[in-house]
């Protein structure tokens, strides 16, 4: 569990996140939507403490964030896994040893071992044979299922993930979506996923947070959305014509 | 104003050092990326330190002889001139300005690329210390292999000094002997301590300057650049400095 007790986060003079409280369960996928620019990128990395805020607190499991010292802040990112929405594969190394990087690091595996947990992460993310390759040979929704892969390989107890079916297509973003809700469910892990698609929302939305202008605008389930009032949510969701199609059958 | 930022960027280039030099997390992988900056950093200089070495110091000895032209010197001072420049200050400072060149600008815009892909904050999020899984390493290649090409240069500098002997500036036989008379072994000592301070300089500068970059591709070019004229001012002033310790 991860509980957010109204966070804030300044760039200068410029607001980004102004006073945010959420609580993040585990074993379910909790998502923050929100428009571009709202601050959902900026609130995932405050949540993992690569942003320092301003005031307010993170607490994961009683543990709280800001009150770590930088052995307890190493331990508990031991037990992270982030996606970000620009990958950040390590574009020096294969991507097997991408997604073994922090086994080498932290686990006293052996190499077949390793080689074992990275082939079956990559399966999982439906990429195998391209173990060898490098992050630049492969097209940018490979490269996301990398990051995923490589997200998953400690088995982390807290996921994150910015947006990590943009740019796939629709069949692959489901598959995705999927495995993300798979994944969290049977290791009981905390699933805390930034997204813009309204797909994910509905079929995985176990926890949703709406962000607007650096402030929590609604809060619910994936079913909730489809009924509320909300003119904030109303304005955001049925923007496109489907969703307004899809409400009126609602 | 300028005080400020200076004594600012100061402690945050401490404050990055003490952070390199942090127990790493697992010694094998540091081992391991030793052993590709070795190759990066030091082996892949020998061939440009090699090439200029052997020129200048073939073209040194042309310059003295044609200096010292008085039937009142005798022809070996030219060697000892000659090799003299080139162990006190052409191998070491000259050769290590190159490195801030070459080995720099390589390490700034590197590390200026993973911060803004995001890749340094991949690894902090993983747990890993960034400044000592990417950086340590580098200082340790380039301290310990520095030495080493800086001996290579000088040995090449001489050759080539003989070379340009053999080529017709003074006889072979009196540049030998030049080489070897009145030779100070501390010289060799005093360039060593130089090269070790160097290679340290030309890592921790470059490094800090591509840690920290913000922005993009324009920021990353813009920080290689002051990473190569910083720490060849570094360079430039710590000579100065170790000069008037070691050798006044
Ligand atoms: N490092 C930074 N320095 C200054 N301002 C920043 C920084 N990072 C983000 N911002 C600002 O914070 C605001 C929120 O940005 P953020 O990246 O969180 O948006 P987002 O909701 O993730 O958008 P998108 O859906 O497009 O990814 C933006 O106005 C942005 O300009
Ligand atoms: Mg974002």
């Amino acid at each position: 569990m991860i509980e957010v007790n109204d966070i804030h986060k300044s760039f200068g003079d410029h607001e980004v996140l102004k006073g945010i409280d959420a609580t993040f369960y585990k074993g379910q996928t909790n998502l923050i939507i929100g428009q571009s620019g709202s601050g959902k990128t900026v609130f995932l990395k405050s949540l993992v403490g690569l942003h320092d805020i301003d005031s307010g607190d993170i607490v994961y499991n009683g543990r709280a964030l800001g009150s770590l010292n930088n052995k307890e802040r190493k331990s508990l990112r031991t037990e992270m896994g982030m996606v970000f929405q620009g990958n950040a594969l390590f574009d020096s190394l294969t991507i097997e040893e991408n997604v073994t990087f922090a086994l080498n690091m932290f686990s006293d595996m052996s190499l077949s071992e390793k080689r074992d947990r990275a082939n079956f992460c990559l399966e999982r993310v439906n990429l195998p044979n391209v173990a060898k390759k490098f992050p630049s040979e492969l097209s940018g929704g490979m490269q996301k299922r990398v990051a995923i892969a490589r997200a998953i390989s400690m088995n982390p107890k807290y996921l994150f993930c910015d947006e990590p079916n943009s740019g796939l297509d629709p069949k692959t973003a489901i598959v995705i979506d999927k495995l993300l809700q798979e994944i969290t469910e049977e290791f009981g892990m905390t699933t805390v996923i930034n997204t813009h698609d309204m797909n994910s929302v509905i079929e995985i939305g176990a926890y949703i947070i709406f962000i607007k202008e650096g402030k929590k605008a609604w809060q619910g389930t994936g079913d909730d959305i489809l009924n509320t009032d909300s003119p904030e949510i109303v304005d955001f969701v049925y923007s496109s014509e489907l969703f307004k199609k899809i409400r009126g059958e609602h | 104003m300028l005080v400020q930022k200076w004594t600012l960027s100061l402690g945050r280039y401490m404050m990055l050092l003490a952070r390199t030099f942090k127990k790493p997390e697992n010694f094998r992988m540091y081992y391991r990326a030793f052993m590709s900056d070795l190759e990066l950093l030091g082996l892949n200089s020998l061939g440009i330190v090699s090439i200029i070495s052997i020129f200048v110091g073939a073209v040194v000895t042309i310059q003295t002889a044609f200096n010292l032209d008085d039937p009142l010197v005798p022809d070996y001072y030219i060697a000892i001139a000659t090799r003299e420049s080139i162990i006190l200050e052409f191998s070491p400072t000259i050769i290590s300005l190159i490195l801030a060149g070459k080995v720099g600008s390589n390490i700034a815009s590197t590390l200026g690329s993973m911060r803004v892909s995001e890749q340094i904050d991949a690894l902090e999020v993983m747990g890993v210390n960034p400044a000592s899984y990417l950086i340590a390493p580098k200082i340790t290649a380039l301290v310990f292999f520095n030495p080493i090409l800086i001996m290579l240069s000088m040995f090449l500098g001489m050759i080539g000094g003989y070379l340009a002997s053999v080529g017709g500036v003074m006889s072979t036989e009196d540049f030998m002997y030049g080489l070897t008379v009145d030779f100070n072994a501390y010289h060799i000592t005093y360039a060593l301590i130089k090269t070790f301070v160097f290679a340290f300089l030309i890592v921790s500068i470059s490094a800090y300057f591509g840690f920290y970059v913000k922005g993009g591709a324009i920021e990353v070019g813009v920080n290689a650049t002051k990473a190569v004229v910083s720490s060849s001012v570094a360079i430039i002033v710590s000579n100065y400095i170790l000069t008037q310790l070691l050798l006044v």
